[in-house]
Order: C-alpha cells, then structure tokens, then sequence
C-alpha cells in the first residue's frame, strides 16, 4: 500500500537510471538524512553523540570499506586494521607537518596514502584467491602494525606511542578535531564525510567499475575472457576500499578517540569489521550501515541488560559472555540469514509492496 | 648502507664467525617449528575432509587446554582429567556438526568460514566464562631441562614435544592409510557426492573429522600450555598456524609439517640475526611475509593440490 511504484512512469532515460528510482525511497533517504543531521544533534546529549554514534559512522565507514572489497570486489581480506592504522597516522602526520593545510585536505589525503598502501598490499591477489588471499592479508596487518609501532617517527617521537590529534578547524574558529571540539560539531563533520562518501559507493557499485568487481567476483576467469582486467579491477578495488579505510581510521584517531596508538587497530578490529560485513550484508551499502549500528550497540546492551534485570556479574564474566552471545549470534545469523540483515530489508520491502492485500 | 651491511654483511659474518651458536637456533626454530605443525595438523585434516577452513582450531587449542587444566584443578588425576577432556572434545565434534554443519550445507566456502570465526568467538568466550582467564599453569611432569649434543643445547621439553607431533602424525598417516574410516574419510575429501553414493555416511564422517582435530587441538593445547601457560594469548598461536598452512598447502599433512618447519626456523633465523637491522620483533609478522613471498611463486603451496580452474 505504502511502498509501491505502480503509477512512477519513467519518461527519460535519466529517470530511469536514477539511484534512487521510486519516490518513497527517496522520501525515505530524505527523512533519514534530515533526521541525522538535524534531529540527533539537537535530541542526542553528549554521552550518546560521542560515545554511539561517533563509533558508529566511523565503523560504518570502515565497514562499508571492507564491503566494497569483500563483498562487491570478492577480495576477502583481513587486513582493515591495518589499513585504517595507515590512515590514522597518515593524517596525524600531515595535520602536524602542515598546520594551515584545511584537515579536509588532509584527510583526504590521508585516505590517498592509505589507497597506494592497499595497491601495494594487493598485488598478491593477481596470484592467489580465497583463503590463501585473506592469509596474505594477514600479513598487510601484522606488518603495518609493527611498523607504527616501532619507528617512533610516525608518532613524531613520542614517548607513549600514543598519538593525539592537533585541533583543527574546518573554517574559521569551528573546530571540528581535538578534545576542545564539541560533540556535536565532531559529529556533523564525520557525517557529512560518511554520507557523501556512501553516497558515492552507491554510484560507483552501479558504474563499470562496480559491475567490473561483481564480474570478478562471481568468475574471474570468466571475467578476464569477457574483456575485464582483472589487474585493473582488483587493484582499482583494494585502491578504493583501503581509501575508505584510511578515512575511517584518520576519523577514529582525530574524531572519535583524539588520540590513538596503533594497538588499537590490532587484528580483532579486522575482524569485528569482517563481522559487521556478515552481519549487515555482503555486497550492499545498506547492510554496511546496518551491521555497523549492530556490532556497536549489542556490547552496549549486553553489558548493560545484567543490571537492568537486577543482575550483578562482574565486568570480567559480562566481557567473557559478550565474546559467546557474539558468536553464538554470528552463527545463528549465517544459519537464519546468510546474506545479512540487509536482505531483512529486502524481504520487509516486498512484503510492503503487497500489504494489506497479499495477492 | 649502514641499513644495507646490517641487512647483507653483518648476519653472515655473525654466522659464519659464531657456526654453534647458528646451529642452536636454528634447531630452536625446527623445534619451535614442530609446535606450529601442531596447530596447523587440525586445520589440515578438517579442511581435506569437509573443504571448511577451521578458524575455530586455535579457540579449539585453548578450549581443550582450558578443561584439562580447570579439571586437574579440581583434583582429579591425570589420566582421569585427559579421558575427561577427550569426551568434552568428542561432544563438541557432534555438537558442532549437528548444530552448525549439518545446517549449513550447501553453503558458500566464505559462509562456512566465517561460521568458524563465530565459533571460535564463542569457544573462546565459554572457555573463560567456566575455567576463568587467570592464567593457568599446566604441569604434566614433562621434563624442561636443557641438553648438550656435542656443544648444541637443546632443551628437554621441545624434543618431548618434537617426539609426541612425530608420533602423532605417524598415527594420523596409518590412521588415514589403513583402516576403514581413514578410507572413509579421505573418500569424503576426495568427493562428498561420490562417497555419498557409496554408502559413506557424511555426517558421521564430519563428527570423526572433529573430533580428530579436537585431539590434535588437545595435543597442541598441552604442548603450548605447558610452554606458555594456558591464556588467552594460545589463540594467537593458533594466526601462526596459518602461514604454515599457506606455505605447505591446506590438503597436505606433510606439508603442514615442513611448512612449520620452515616457518619456525626462518622466524628464529630472522629474529636473531636480521631483526637488529629492522628495529627487532620482526617475529611478529616475518612468517606471513615470507608467506606471501612463496605464494606469488607458488600459489598452491608447496605440496597442495594443483588448482585447476575452468570456466
């Protein structure tokens, strides 16, 4: 009743290749935007700006990252930490070194670096595939975590290993980094940053580009006889899923955290990363920004739903008990719904393109 | 090129001047090597006969640690603890069969493996949820004192544990070769629809391949945990497994051996007389460097199967 195109007639071929081609879509899109960038900092206090939803569009960055390589490129990797490290200290390291540079620039620039890392590590994928690749990738993790870690360069010399981000503005005396930054402001600016950036993951999984990684995933043979580059297209892929890897990390350690030490992107982010991927669905951009609000706020929950029901754990079983609902729901998840929540919303849309009259 | 004779004169001259000293770690590093064999042994043997890559064998490792050790804590002796810890192993093969292979059949390899990296997390956490994360010290009267061999010192406990994964891959091979369920099982890797047809009950043949890794996942456990102490940092051992893998093959139980081989000696080599020029800890990433290196060479490892593609 409420969802449905009968009547939407198309009259030009742009209209017909729009992203979004049925109007509640759009009206959907357009109600959901307004919502994040003018209700939830308006509604939202501190607490939940700075500690759910920074997490949050910072995840769903990196998530949606991955997913453009695993899901539409079937690259799997499980190098994101480390990629998101490259990112974190490679805008530390410009913001430091040109301090009038505008932080835009620099994180831009940061993602850059991080995406000319992701070629380096991606090369292997011409030659090997599957497990043998997500091993290999292991290696881009391991590897650049040590480096961060151990040339105190890339912290400029600091003692901890820690970094902290310098503030910045975007314009004027609107600071958007740095402890003395507001929550709301931090929260604006990594939200303009992830939906423009989703934004052009949608455009670029329709383009040539996309329906080259799709080919590649579903055959690479068959692919590279069609006439697709399978040189061109999985390093096109790592070169653009590291890119948003590395702005994922360079919000992690200037936006979320402020400061950061390469510990922090060890291999359990990757594959938290990897599990909002599952979770939310391998191959859509939607299910990025699903699976991500789901991996950060059931640890919120568990945590908290002891004490709600008058339980008292201690922290260490409650964090022990996190990792077993964790898997048990991963399991459960891949049995029920292989293909993620998004095809829950799949399945919710034809259902409403029915009701309330199923035939 | 202070970088350059760090990295190409200095190791060698070190060598060269010091031959005893380089025999010792490199026989450190086979040692060392053979603990890797271990662990990648499980993947191996559950990669062949059902085509899933096991990113619960390094949870499996500690799991089966953690239980002998809780109930050695216990008091229970033993040889009562070990049969214990045998049954718990055995019930967790079935159990994962029956609730997460046998539903997802059919299934995309990727699906299954992330399956597996759903169960170690939850292995992991029901470990530590029953036994604690206090680290454990696992004490079987294996002796740990160090032996000379015309000027090399060896220590006790690395050739018990070299003598027990020779034994046991022995066992594994006459298992494999000889008896009925081992052609069972190698039938079931070969092809599931072909051993189907000839009457080779699949599930069952699963809950074996479980198990069986479950043991050796037991055997590495004890190893480990004696040498480390049973903790949570055993699933990190678990990740040096699969460079192994990679470098001899995921269908190659000969492979996984060698692959250690190679891996623990030329992390210790590395670490030992190359790592000074790198900052030092270059342990923690060389053995999937070098890897990556053989793959682009040799995409199938060393002794895998070849792949063969069609359109």
């Amino acid at each position: 009743m409420l969802y449905r195109e009968a009547g939407q007639f198309k009259s030009s071929y742009d209209e017909d290749q729009a992203i979004f081609p049925i109007l509640q879509d759009r009206i959907m899109l357009a109600i959901v935007l307004i919502v994040a960038f003018v209700a939830v900092p308006l509604l939202f206090n501190e607490y939940w700006l700075s500690t759910i939803m920074l997490p949050f569009l910072v995840f769903s960055l990196a998530a949606l990252g991955l997913n453009l390589l695993t899901g539409y490129a079937g690259q799997l990797s499980l190098g994101t930490g480390g990629f998101m490290a490259t990112g974190a200290f490679a805008a530390y390291k410009l913001a430091v070194a040109f301090p009038e540079m505008n932080i835009i620039i620099v994180f831009l620039l940061s993602g850059v670096i991080t995406a000319g890392v992701g070629v380096l590590f991606g090369i292997p994928s011409l030659r090997i595939k599957g497990f043998y690749l997500a091993v290999a990738t292991l290696a881009s993790q391991f590897f650049l975590i040590w480096m961060f870690n151990k040339f105190p360069w890339f912290t400029n010399y600091s003692s901890s290993g820690v970094i902290s981000a310098p503030p910045r503005a975007v314009f004027g005396d609107y600071f958007v980094t740095g402890s003395s930054a507001s929550p709301q402001a931090k929260y604006l600016f990594a939200l303009a940053f992830v939906a423009l950036l989703a934004l052009a993951a949608k455009n670029i999984v329709r383009s040539h580009i996309g329906r080259g990684w799709m080919a590649i995933r579903d055959m690479d043979i068959a692919a590279e006889i069609i006439g697709i580059k399978p040189l061109q297209t999985k390093l096109g892929a790592f070169a653009v899923s590291s890119f948003y890897c590395g702005i994922s990390g360079a919000l992690w350690a200037f936006i979320y955290t402020s400061s950061v030490e390469a510990l922090a992107f060890d291999i359990t982010r990757s594959f938290q990363i990897l599990f909002m991927v599952i979770i939310g669905g391998l191959g859509s951009v939607l299910g990025s920004f699903l699976g991500a609000a789901f991996i950060v706020l059931l640890p919120i929950l568990l945590s908290n739903a002891p004490t709600m029901v008058g339980l008292n754990i201690s922290v260490d079983l409650i964090s022990h008990m996190e990792f077993m609902i964790m898997g048990a729901l991963i399991i459960f998840f891949l049995i029920v719904e292989p293909h993620g929540l998004a095809r829950l919303w799949q399945v919710a849309k034809e259902k409403l393109r029915l009701w309330p009259f199923p035939y | 090129m202070e970088f350059l004779t760090a990295i190409f004169v200095t190791p060698f001259v070190e060598i060269v001047s010091y031959p005893i000293f380089f025999f010792e770690v490199v026989i450190g590093g086979l040692l060392a090597g053979v603990m890797y064999s271990l662990v990648a042994l499980g993947f191996v043997l559950i990669f062949k006969a059902s085509g899933v890559f096991n990113f619960a064998q390094g949870a499996m490792v500690l799991f089966a640690a953690l239980t002998l050790v809780g109930l050695m804590e216990h008091g229970l002796p033993w040889w009562l603890a070990l049969l214990l810890t045998i049954a718990v192993m055995v019930l967790l093969a079935i159990t994962v069969e029956k609730v997460v292979l046998r539903k997802l059949v059919n299934q995309e390899a990727i699906i299954l493996f992330m399956a597996t990296i759903g169960l170690s997390y939850f292995l992991d956490g029901f470990g530590q949820t029953i036994w604690g994360s206090d680290v454990k010290v696992l004490d079987l009267g294996i002796p740990s004192a160090p032996l000379e061999f015309g000027g090399i010192l060896v220590n006790e406990f690395d050739i018990v544990a070299a003598v027990s994964a020779g034994s046991l891959v022995a066992v594994l091979a006459v298992f494999f070769q000889k008896t009925r369920i081992g052609r069972a099982l190698r039938a079931v890797a070969d092809d599931h629809q072909a051993a189907l047809s000839v009457g080779i009950p699949l599930k069952t043949i699963w809950a074996i391949v479980w198990s069986v890794a479950g043991l050796v996942g037991l055997v590495a456990g004890i190893m480990w945990g004696t040498k480390l102490g049973v903790q949570f940092t055993l699933t990190l051992v678990a990740l040096k497994a699969l460079p192994v893998l990679i470098l001899g093959g995921f269908t190659s139980i000969p492979g996984a051996i060698i692959g250690g081989l190679i891996i623990g000696m030329g992390e210790k080599v590395a670490e030992v007389f190359w790592g000074a020029a790198f900052g030092g800890a270059i342990e923690d990433w060389f053995a999937y460097m070098l890897a990556l290196v053989f793959l682009l060479f040799r995409p199938q490892g060393l002794f895998g199967d070849k792949i063969i593609e069609r359109v």
